[in-house]
């Protein structure tokens, strides 16, 4: 439990402290509220960078063998923007949303380990800059480059000495190393809390969707990062120690390392999915003024996906040469996970029905994820027909299949919990017409760009080309996703003045502006350090409506 | 044969998508993965024409509902300001979204195991032709084991009648890092792994130049490793093989061109057969130009480009692996003009 003493900072107060008070305050913080916070900007100064590097990308793919950025920045830039938008942007994120909330839903007044939590921020965040610093002090593939350029996945070979000369691809392994012990400790942190630090009342069954599901991503987080991590120091250890695990020049194996990162990658997808659904599965009973429909069922789908999810790595494999039997399982194993994903969405949309429906931001940025993540995983189903994905593999097609899960189901509800939560956090409404605006634009932008980006791939485009020749009957494609960018990185920045605007100037939100039922709700906003002054009790899955309906509580039904 | 998918296709990414298979334009693109002409090519597209349908029916129905839903309870300004009906759950509707999903499943699932089966395990019939493709970074190596050739960029593969085929199987090693090979009107994609030896097969329906690429990053470079199938009639093969089995015309007297080939570093990666360059590193040139291009695709195979491209490799394929080796605008004219004689 904090033992800080000092209150939250509210602007307007007339005791305003020193800068450099209010500065070593932030960083010396143990508070779960502050670290959420913190890993929410850290994460959004990194969502800046890596669209600037998507940007790049976009503007050197714009014609036919343009000359905007060599394929040497080219590279360093995909490589960065994989990297930094995964790593440094959407774990963070999510960690920020799980420190922020998971303990005022579940009714208590910090994390199981404050300490713990500030020390995974800080390797997050330092991972995060020495990722950075390589812009200074890496060498590239010819020794003449700086930042990493062997691809997020970075596949081995290519990583060994002999093609990765200089330290370019230290900086990529000793950052996603530190990052991965920060990310393991706050998942530890997570798991702990949810386990030991439930209010009176607040039996699992009746745990908020969103910390049942922030409990299953930390569990995943275990599971998932220590592979990956376990696969770092095993190419620390050929880089510089004389090893052979990846080295096939001396024997070494290419495909272990494909397995390693890709036990690693499959379950990652689902670490950053499942509390987006955590958000969807509030957002969305609150907007349409009804429960969640089938709680226990969207639990045990949620169980099911982590389970199914641990088996499907090597669909991404596909091309590798695997034999025939192998293929078939990860097919079977694959399509499985689309059964429980399909019962979650059929839920929400069983919420919805029936409902008096409210589209404020929140809930424009979910209804838009629930129709996204539909075609994502309509295009995942034929991903992973193996066969088809002898095709699809590694095309652009891909790409526009993971952006739509990423961008168009997660980053979309990570929006909608920006806006929903932000009152909350900030003790201030945001600007409705801004949100609109930004919603707006996104969509057209996510839509022009990602809808347009699985056309290339049919036609035969592999991800990772500089350049291309014109008749090919990409040209087109590739400059309607080009102009797509624009669009979202309006969308972005409408975001993000948003945010500023409202945290100086948005009316006072109250403490439960939407109306809602969780624990979070009952305390002012911004929450007191001690989050409660009395800790809840709580008797349903919505305490809140029980105390606004006691004529017809929750509980009877539950 | 394009109308099945076409209605499939349209419904689910809308026109664009459908310019792709697009019946009176069949080739809007030499790569498209919808204009197969080759067996495996040809059960993938059957099988995605299959899934198209059934991914773009399960869009129809989820679409429509999501979309009744939002329109039909959008909250209404009349409503009283009482909460609507609190529905909990339902096990009837529970299970017929889970059953139902499981059945589609278990279907799709039963079709890719076939389509997987029948490419995979295929026989190898006794008059098929074998190839050995070798990935480098970043240009492709072709081997004719049994028929003595070794040629690079452009494979040359013969024909296969239905009635007497005479497939291709592809033996797929890697010198370096990890390559792909991906030619997507005659087959899907399969890496080249160093230390992992891979196979496919093609037995192409028609003859014609098919393009491809390589489709794993493999480096600098990976965007020019380019593809070229060259799908000869049987005849026109045969001739081929025939050509390209000579060792180098050799002149009574050396060439100033050969002798500066020979003389500088040219020799440690190129193999020219029947004379001092046994380097093999890079392309064997012993018959350049009966090539389209050079550089992999990079660049048309003309005298001119040549001279460029030896002056400067770097100028088309800014870090491809062939050094520039210091030598003048004629220095690299005169090389090139030894080249060409390499027919």
């Amino acid at each position: 439990m904090s033992t800080e003493s000092i209150a939250w900072p509210t602007s307007g107060t007339a005791t305003r402290r020193p800068f450099v008070e209010q500065l070593h305050e932030w960083v010396s913080t143990v508070d779960h509220k502050r670290l959420g916070v913190l890993y929410i900007l850290y994460a959004l100064a990194f969502l800046l960078v890596g669209g600037v590097e998507a940007t790049i990308l976009r503007i050197q793919l714009i014609r036919p063998l343009n000359h905007f950025v060599s394929p040497q920045v080219f590279n360093r830039m995909f490589t960065m923007h994989g990297t930094t938008m995964i790593f440094f942007v959407a774990m963070p994120v999510l960690f920020g949303f799980a420190n922020y909330l998971v303990p005022l839903m579940i009714g208590a007044r910090d994390m199981a380990f404050p300490r713990l939590n500030a020390f995974s921020f800080w390797m997050t965040a330092f991972g995060g800059l020495l990722l950075y610093y390589s812009f200074i002090g890496g060498d590239g593939l010819y020794g003449a480059g700086n930042a990493p350029d062997v691809g997020w996945f970075a596949y081995a070979p290519l990583t060994s000495k002999t093609f990765s000369r200089g330290h370019s691809t230290d900086f990529w392994t000793l950052s996603l190393l530190v990052s991965g012990f920060g990310s393991i400790g706050t998942a530890i942190n997570i798991i702990t809390t949810v386990v030991c630090m439930r209010c009176k009342g607040m039996t699992l069954g009746k745990m908020p969707l969103l910390v049942w599901l922030n409990l299953v991503m930390a569990v995943l987080v275990v599971l998932a990062v220590s592979p990956l991590t376990a696969a770092q120091i095993m190419l620390l250890v050929d880089r510089y120690l004389g090893g052979h695990f990846f080295d096939t020049q001396a024997g070494g194996s290419a495909v272990m390392w494909m397995h390693f990162f890709w036990v690693f990658g499959h379950p990652e997808v689902y670490v950053l999915v499942i509390p987006a659904f955590g958000f969807a599965s509030e957002i969305i009973p609150v907007f349409s003024r009804k429960a969640i429909f089938g709680y226990p069922v969207m639990v045990a789908a949620t169980v099911c996906i982590a389970f199914i999810g641990m088996s499907v790595w090597a669909h991404h494999m596909f091309t590798v040469g695997m034999s025939s039997n192998a293929n078939t399982f990860f097919v079977l194993s694959t399509m499985a996970i689309a059964v429980p994903t399909g019962i979650k969405i059929f839920n929400w949309l069983a919420t919805m029905w029936g409902g008096q429906i409210h589209f404020k931001t929140p809930m424009l940025f979910c209804t838009a994820f629930l129709f996204q993540f539909l075609i994502a995983g309509l295009t995942g189903i034929m991903l992973g027909s193996a066969p088809f994905d002898w095709q699809l593999g590694n095309s652009y097609f891909v790409i526009a299949h993971f952006h739509y899960v990423i961008v168009g189901g997660i980053l979309f509800t990570l929006f909608g919990a920006f806006y929903y939560w932000f009152p909350k956090i900030s003790g201030r409404m945001y600007n409705e017409r801004l949100g609109k605006l930004h919603f707006w634009l996104f969509t057209i932008g996510f839509h022009l760009t990602f809808d347009f980006m699985h056309i290339p791939g049919i036609l035969g485009m592999p991800r990772r080309i500089y350049t291309y020749e014109p008749g090919r009957g990409w040209d087109i494609w590739n400059l309607i996703v080009t102009i797509g960018v624009f669009f979202q990185a309006a969308g972005v920045l409408v975001f993000l003045g948003n945010l500023l605007w409202s945290y100086f100037r948005g009316v006072l939100a109250g403490s439960d502006p939407w109306d809602a039922w969780t624990l979070e709700w009952s305390t002012t906003s911004p929450p007191p350090v001690y989050n409660f002054a009395k800790i809840p009790e709580v008797a349903s899955r919505r305490p809140l409506w029980d105390l606004k309906h006691p004529e017809d509580p929750d509980w009877h039904y539950e | 044969m394009y109308t099945r998918p076409f209605s499939a296709i349209m419904i689910f990414c809308g026109l664009a998508l459908a310019a792709c298979a697009e019946p009176a334009h069949p080739y809007v693109s030499p790569t498209s993965i919808f204009a197969p002409v080759s067996t495996p090519a040809q059960s993938i597209f059957d099988l995605s024409v299959f899934v198209l349908q059934v991914t773009a029916a399960i869009f129809i129905v989820v679409f429509s509902l999501l979309t009744y839903a939002v329109v039909k309870f959008r909250k209404k300004a009349t409503t009283d300001g009482r909460e609507p009906a609190q529905v909990y759950g339902s096990t009837q509707l529970e299970l017929a979204w889970t059953v139902i999903p499981v059945l589609i499943v278990v279907v799709l699932f039963l079709a890719a195991a076939r389509v997987i089966a029948s490419i995979q395990n295929a026989p190898r019939p006794s008059s098929a032709i074998q190839v050995t493709v070798i990935g480098h970074q970043f240009w492709w190596e072709f081997r004719y084991p049994s028929l003595k050739v070794v040629s690079a960029n452009e494979l040359h593969i013969p024909v296969s009648d239905p009635a007497h085929p005479t497939p291709t199987f592809l033996t797929l090693l890697s010198a370096d890092t990890d390559h792909s090979f991906w030619v997507p009107r005659l087959a899907g994609k399969t890496d080249l792994i160093p230390n992992h030896p891979n196979s496919m097969w093609v037995d192409p329906h028609e003859t014609g130049l098919y393009l491809g690429q390589c489709a794993q990053y493999c480096g600098t470079q990976h965007a020019l490793m380019l593809l070229r199938v060259y799908v000869d009639s049987r005849e026109d093969f045969d001739r081929w093989i025939q050509q390209q089995s000579q060792p180098a015309r050799i002149t009574s007297t050396v060439s100033p061109g050969q002798r500066l080939f020979e003389t500088t570093a040219c020799v440690n990666c190129h193999t020219i057969a029947g004379t001092a360059a046994k380097g093999t590193y890079g392309p064997d040139l012993t018959h350049l130009m009966s090539r389209q291009t050079i550089g992999s695709g990079a660049a048309k195979n003309n005298i001119g480009n040549l001279i460029a491209w030896i002056y400067k490799p770097d100028r088309f394929k800014p870090g491809c692996k062939m050094p520039s080796m210091g030598l003048t605008v004629q220095q690299s004219a005169v090389v090139a003009a030894y080249l060409v004689t390499l027919r």
